[in-house]
Order: C-alpha cells, then sequence, then structure tokens
C-alpha cells in the first residue's frame, strides 16, 4: 500500500474522532439542558423587531469577479509548489519558464484592476 | 498488492486525534481566558477576577453554563443543516493539526504533500460557516455566511503564495523538513515579507477583527450564528479559537524554527518552544484585535488583492533571486 493510502486513513480517522466529539458533546448537553420553546424564542431574531420579509433574502452577489480570479490563481499554485520544491535543481530554465507564467497572470490582474474588476460596485 | 494494514493503522491516528482533541479543548479555555485578559488590559479593567486566581475559573464556569442553556432550534431554520454546521466548522480545524510537527520525531502523520494539506483542510471551516448562515432562516446570518465566503476566496491566494518561498527554501513540502531545514536559520529572516503576508492572510482567514466583517455585531448581531445557543454556539467559539491557534502554531513551524530554541537552546524543551512561540503570535493577533478598527468589505477585498498579492509574488522572486546569486553562502547557511 502506498504511503498516501495511510495518509488519506489519517485524515480519515482524526475525522471520525472529531465528529464523535462534538456528537458526544452535543448529546450529553441535549441530555443535561432543559427545552421549553415557546413561538417567540423560535422566531428569526432581529434585535426585538418583529422579523419582517423573506429569512433569505435575494443578495446581490457582488464578487463573482473575485470568484473567477481565485480560480485563475489557486490553479497558479498547484504549479507553483512542484516547481517550489524542485526549482533548485531544475535550475535556470525553469526560473525564466516560471517568471514567464506569473508574468502573463501578472499581465491578466493588472487588467482585472484596470477593468475595476478589484472594485466593490 | 501488498496490504500489511493492523490495528495499529487505526488505533495510533485514533490516539493522537483524541489527543489533539483535548488539546484543543484546554487551550480554547485558555484562550478566552487569555483574550478576556488582554483585552481588559488594553482598555484598563481588570477583566475577570471573581472565580479562581484572577478568575482562571471563570472558564470552567461557563462551560457548565453553556453545557445547561436552551438549545433552540429557530422554526425558519433548514433543521439538518442548521444541526451539521457546529460539526463543519470545528472539525477542520482539528484535521490540521495532523500534519502539526511537535517535536523531534513528534508528528501524527508526516505526509510528503504536508504543506499542501495545512493550506487545504482549515478553509474547508468557511463550508460550514456557510452551511450555519445559509440554514438558520436570518437575513443577518445569511449576509455573514455570504461576506465569509467572499472574505475566504480572498485570503486564500496571499496565504498559500506567501509560504511559497518558504517551500523554496527548504525544498520540501513535509512539515517535519522544514522545520529540519530551519536547524541554523529560522526562516522568518530570509521570508520577512512571507511572514507578514501569512500572519495578515491568516488573521483574516480566522476572521478577526479588523477582518471579523462575517460577524461584525455592530451591523450582523453575531454573523453567521447569530441563531445559535448552547452548546452548539460554542462549538462556532471552539471552532475559532482553535483555527486561531493552529495558524500561528503552524506560522511558528513555517517561520519561526518550531520545536526549535533561539540559538540551539534547551533542546529537550522541544514542544514547549513550539506553544510559547505560537502564544506570542496569538497574543499579538490579540492586541491587534483589541486596538484597530475593522475595515470596510471593499477595503478588506483591496487589501487582498492590491496589496498583499503583489507582495507575496514579489517575495518569491526575491527569494528566487537570492538563492540563485547567493545559492552556495545560502547552502552554508541553511546547513
Amino acid at each position: 500500500m502506498s504511503t498516501s493510502f495511510y495518509d488519506l486513513i489519517n485524515v480519515f480517522v482524526f475525522t471520525l474522532v472529531g465528529t464523535a466529539f462534538v456528537g458526544i458533546v452535543l448529546f450529553v448537553s441535549k441530555l443535561v439542558r432543559c427545552k421549553n420553546p415557546s413561538p417567540e424564542k423560535l422566531a428569526p431574531y432581529e434585535c426585538g423587531n418583529k422579523a419582517s420579509g423573506e429569512a433569505r433574502p435575494q443578495t446581490q452577489i457582488r464578487y463573482y469577479l473575485f470568484a473567477l480570479l481565485l480560480v485563475v490563481f489557486d490553479v497558479e499554485m498547484i504549479f507553483l509548489f512542484p516547481w517550489g520544491v524542485a526549482f533548485r535543481s531544475l535550475g535556470l530554465i525553469a526560473l525564466v519558464e516560471v517568471a514567464l507564467f506569473i508574468g502573463i497572470l501578472l499581465l491578466g490582474l493588472a487588467f482585472a484592476w484596470r477593468k475595476g474588476a478589484l472594485k466593490w460596485q | 498488492m501488498n496490504v500489511d494494514f493492523t490495528a495499529g493503522s487505526l488505533l495510533v491516528p485514533a490516539a493522537w486525534g483524541l489527543g489533539f482533541v483535548l488539546f484543543s479543548a484546554l487551550n480554547v479555555m485558555f484562550l478566552v481566558w487569555m483574550e478576556r485578559k488582554v483585552s481588559a488590559d488594553i482598555q484598563s479593567r481588570w477583566g475577570p477576577m471573581v472565580r479562581g486566581y484572577h478568575g482562571s475559573m471563570q472558564l470552567l464556569a461557563d462551560m457548565v453554563k453553556l453545557l445547561i442553556k436552551e438549545d433552540i432550534l429557530p422554526a425558519a431554520a433548514d433543521k439538518k443543516m442548521f444541526a451539521l454546521a457546529p460539526f463543519l466548522v470545528f472539525i477542520p480545524a482539528l484535521l490540521a493539526l495532523l500534519v502539526l510537527p511537535i517535536g523531534p520525531g513528534l508528528i501524527a502523520r508526516d505526509m510528503g504533500v504536508g504543506l499542501v494539506y495545512y493550506l487545504a483542510v482549515p478553509s474547508l471551516a468557511s463550508i460550514g460557516i456557510f452551511v450555519a448562515g445559509w440554514s438558520s432562516g436570518n437575513k443577518y446570518s445569511t449576509l455573514g455566511g455570504m461576506r465569509s465566503a467572499a472574505q475566504l476566496i480572498s485570503y486564500e491566494i496571499p496565504r498559500s503564495l506567501s509560504v511559497l518561498g518558504v517551500v523554496m527554501l527548504a525544498g520540501t513540502l513535509s512539515m517535519m523538513g522544514i522545520v529540519n531545514a530551519q536547524k541554523s536559520l529560522w526562516f522568518i529572516i530570509p521570508q520577512i515579507l512571507g511572514f507578514l503576508v501569512y500572519y495578515i492572510a491568516s488573521i483574516a482567514e480566522v476572521g478577526r477583527t479588523p477582518f471579523d466583517l462575517p460577524e461584525g455585531e455592530s451591523e450582523l448581531v453575531n454573523g453567521y450564528f447569530t441563531e445559535y445557543s448552547g452548546m452548539r454556539f460554542s462549538f462556532f467559539m471552539m471552532g475559532e479559537y482553535v483555527a486561531l491557534l493552529v495558524a500561528c502554531l503552524m506560522g511558528a513551524v513555517l517561520f519561526l524554527g518550531g520545536w526549535r530554541g533561539p540559538f540551539g537552546l534547551l533542546p529537550q524543551l522541544g514542544p514547549v518552544w513550539l506553544l510559547l512561540k505560537a502564544y506570542a503570535l496569538v497574543y499579538v493577533a490579540m492586541v491587534v484585535r483589541w486596538t484597530l478598527p475593522r475595515y470596510r468589505i471593499d477595503q478588506l477585498l483591496e487589501i487582498s488583492w492590491k496589496v498583499l498579492l503583489p507582495i507575496s509574488l514579489i517575495n518569491v522572486a526575491l527569494t528566487a533571486a537570492i538563492v540563485f546569486v547567493g545559492g552556495e553562502w545560502l547552502r552554508g547557511l541553511l546547513g
């Protein structure tokens, strides 16, 4: 079995331990706490006023452009980390290639900046 | 395929996991007390003083109170998601501890891709935050969840890029390897820019003032966990404090030499050095929280994309130049 398989087992066991911890504590709390609901208590909390309008209002998602940029730069990161590990042995050519790669992305960022995509309208 | 899967392959990580659960529970209690004391100090108050030495037993009382508080499940909430969110917020913080080297040879699992794992996993908490905000059936919670998503998207990039310089110097992604590479020189010295970006971006990812827009109490009541009460509420608090501690622990590992004492002092102290360094970073984060006002959302996003991202790219370029020009000298320095 490969080591990454054991890595995954470790992640899985940690998830189980965390779930068990949260679950057990919540269960113990359920045994000892009081329960006395009333309509006022169960209403959405809006600082004492009666809740008005929808609970999940239609909101303008202003940051979808940021999300697009995130995808681009996240992929960039996936390429950069292996390079960062090996770049001493890869030498100058790899350095120039990565510089070009980042340069193109920076041009993209500059373009987005000029276009006002980094502004919160 | 050669399968050497024994009970130990499950029990050893389970023991580490339990240890880390206890570790984080104890540290959260201490951190909450410390935060109250630091904030009191900054505002010329005493803070908790009544129960125990300087109020140190206050947290036990608070814990019992939270345990027996009524748990309110709002009528407008999406019940299943509402119950799921505390799990989703707490577990990622615990998962990150899997790759924390606490002493020479002491690590739950020294993954080959440890650093990338650490960069990826804590961000999952924001899914829990969004689920909490959305499922509560409250305007303020929904807005808090949305803001949290925008904030995470923006600070993920500089936080990851800032540690690329560390990877370039250490030549490995294994957390153990990164600490070993800092034998004679802590990375904070050649990577001071990277450290600053990492620290600022981490505070933003954890969602603390001045970047606490997802739960800004003066505008959103309590943000994404407005509707939570009792023990469920306390898991959000716990998740937040554990995330802060993990960010500082990892900052100590990546930039401050991990478990190594300054100038190789007292190597047998190992984990104590690591905790001391992490708590020094935590203390600075607390002082920052109680001295700076909150940023606006547009300022928040601009800091990330227009300041931190260019700085971290410059840092990568500088590191590459240093390693290429002063390669021999640096290799001698790094041992």
